[in-house]
């Protein structure tokens, strides 16, 4: 057990791993006096609390960037179902009750986490229920009152949120909170399925009427699905890729994503 | 880096008593490791991930470990090499084989108590899992894997809650799979892909999940309090598919 040994092996996959351990030095200077006195078996908590210090509040800011825009999409999404479960008399009830208000809670989770990962300083700002218009400025009027038109919202945001989240991936490429992201996107991905059958549709975003992207016959939502009846994937066209894989299979077995600018685009639409 | 880590708490797992007391969550890792060394067929690879030997000490131990005469050759089956992002889409691909051999069985003679619209949502999912399947082996090339044999004797395909059940575990167990191996992929394009693939799987989890119990399409067994989905290694995974896989899977490259 060599601690210079280690740190070199460090720096094979973070040539930086010495700079950020310099800011600490203190935390360095007290480690390497208490490795003189304490026993060889308490070393490695030694050493995990030292890289905490050292990776643990340093999120690069792309990261950051990733972390804070998904935080604002989960309030919009926590506060869409929260004010629907308390606040909208006779919207929901029995089974819809039960799986809006189990999607709520999985986005309040999200919220929290979020906000845990990013820490108070990195955090964006909390939004309120009265931060966002989820009529659109009108455009869904009876979001509360209309439980199609509740649903038609709800189902924009959850498959949304599937796109922005994996159009976010390459950002998070390689690191823990990647694996935490994709946690979240297929957890959106369920709800997303859930509520386009509580709505008669597929559980899949298959291929629109005539061939159009959006699936759902709301053209309101078009930017929520642009791009999705791709039917190419990393060069490979899945179309006719094996026999029965027509295009609407195809565009059903990927699901795309869309780039931050668009996401923010559509989630300004309901954004005071 | 977390990675490192670990091994270097591995390094001294095998030479302290007292790391029994260090983070609960690798004594969970270790103790998944250790019960794979009984499961797995891949024991030379459990053991090096078992002594947990440090980067540079890998090829000490593996020279040490030919002289070792009860170790088991890895020269049938598959092999899935974790070194690069090839192997991580040969174990999509492999998973992905074995869901489509399911769902083309089930969509070939549905169980009799399948709704008309239940059968045609099977055959959907049974192209998708085509389309994965071919996908990945049309992005491997030459480096795709053969092609597996399946054991679905445990299922019983006349039996619309046998099906269902098998289902529900290949779903829940693709989405925990992409979402572990995620962190893997270094090819930009490979991880979107795979991204745009788990999606369509946590799709399917959900429909199944709400044919068995309407409502269960994110219930509490496979989500947890934070609102997180399952993400499995490969070797929970491998452990978890093997049931329905006959060909021998080796696992090579794996770091953690």
């Amino acid at each position: 057990m060599n601690i210079v040994n280690i740190l070199e092996e460090i720096e094979k996959v973070d040539g930086e791993v010495y700079e950020r351990l310099n800011p600490r030095r203190a935390a360095m200077k007290s480690f390497v006096n208490m490795g003189k006195k304490v026993s060889l078996a308490a070393v490695p908590l030694a050493l995990g609390s030292m890289f905490q210090k050292a990776y643990g509040q340093t999120l690069p800011t792309a990261v950051k960037d990733v972390l804070n825009f998904a935080l604002t999409l989960e309030y919009l999404e926590y506060h869409f179902y929260n004010h629907a479960v308390l606040a909208a008399p006779g919207l929901l009830s029995g089974a819809a009750l039960t799986a809006i208000s189990t999607i709520r809670d999985h986005e309040l989770a999200h919220v929290n986490l979020l906000k845990g990962a990013l820490g108070a300083t990195d955090a964006r700002p909390a939004l309120a229920y009265t931060d966002f218009d989820f009529t659109a400025g009108g455009t869904f009027g009876d979001v509360y009152t209309n439980y199609n038109t509740f649903l038609a919202v709800a189902q924009a945001f959850e498959d949304t949120g599937v796109r922005a989240y994996k159009g976010q991936a390459g950002v998070l490429k390689g690191l823990d909170v990647l694996t935490t992201a994709l946690q979240i996107h297929s957890v959106e991905a369920r709800h997303a399925a859930h509520i386009r059958t509580m709505r008669g549709q597929k559980p899949w975003i298959t291929l629109g009427a005539g061939g159009v992207a959006n699936d759902t016959g709301i053209a309101a939502v078009d930017a929520v699905y642009a791009g999705e009846n791709e039917e190419m994937q990393t060069g490979v066209t899945i179309t006719g890729i094996a026999t029965g894989v027509t295009k609407a299979a195809a565009v059903e077995s990927f699901d795309e994503p869309l780039d931050k600018a668009k996401v923010l685009v559509i989630a300004g639409l309901f954004i005071r | 880096m977390k990675l490192f880590l670990k091994q270097s708490n591995k390094i001294l797992k095998a030479n302290s008593k007292t790391m029994k007391q260090l983070l609960e969550k690798n004594e969970k890792e270790i103790l998944l490791e250790d019960r794979s060394i009984l499961t797995s067929p891949l024991q030379r690879r459990s053991f090096l991930q078992f002594a947990g030997v440090s980067v540079a000490g890998i090829a000490l131990v593996a020279a040490g470990c030919k002289k070792d005469k009860n170790d088991t050759p890895i020269q049938t089956g598959v092999t899935l090499d974790f070194k690069d992002d090839f192997g991580v889409l040969n174990y999509a691909y492999a998973l992905e084989q074995l869901e489509a051999a399911f769902y083309i069985k089930v969509a070939s003679a549905p169980p009799s108590a399948f709704t008309p619209a239940e059968k045609a949502y099977f055959q959907d999912i049974q192209f998708h899992e085509i389309a994965h399947r071919e996908y990945l082996k049309k992005a491997l090339g030459t480096a795709a894997v053969g092609s597996l044999e399946v054991d679905f004797s445990s299922i019983n395909f006349a039996d619309k809650a046998s099906v269902l059940g098998a289902a529900k575990a290949f779903e829940d167990l693709g989405v925990a799979a992409y979402n572990g191996a995620g962190k893997r992929l270094t090819t930009p394009a490979y991880l979107l892909a795979a991204g745009k693939i788990v999606s369509v799987e946590a799709r399917h989890a959900a429909y199944i999940r709400d044919l068995i119990t309407p409502g269960s399409f994110a219930a509490n067994d496979v989500i947890d309090a934070n609102g997180l989905d399952k993400a499995f290694t490969p070797t929970q995974v491998l452990a978890a598919a093997g049931m329905y896989i006959k060909t021998k899977i080796n696992v090579v490259g794996l770091t953690a």
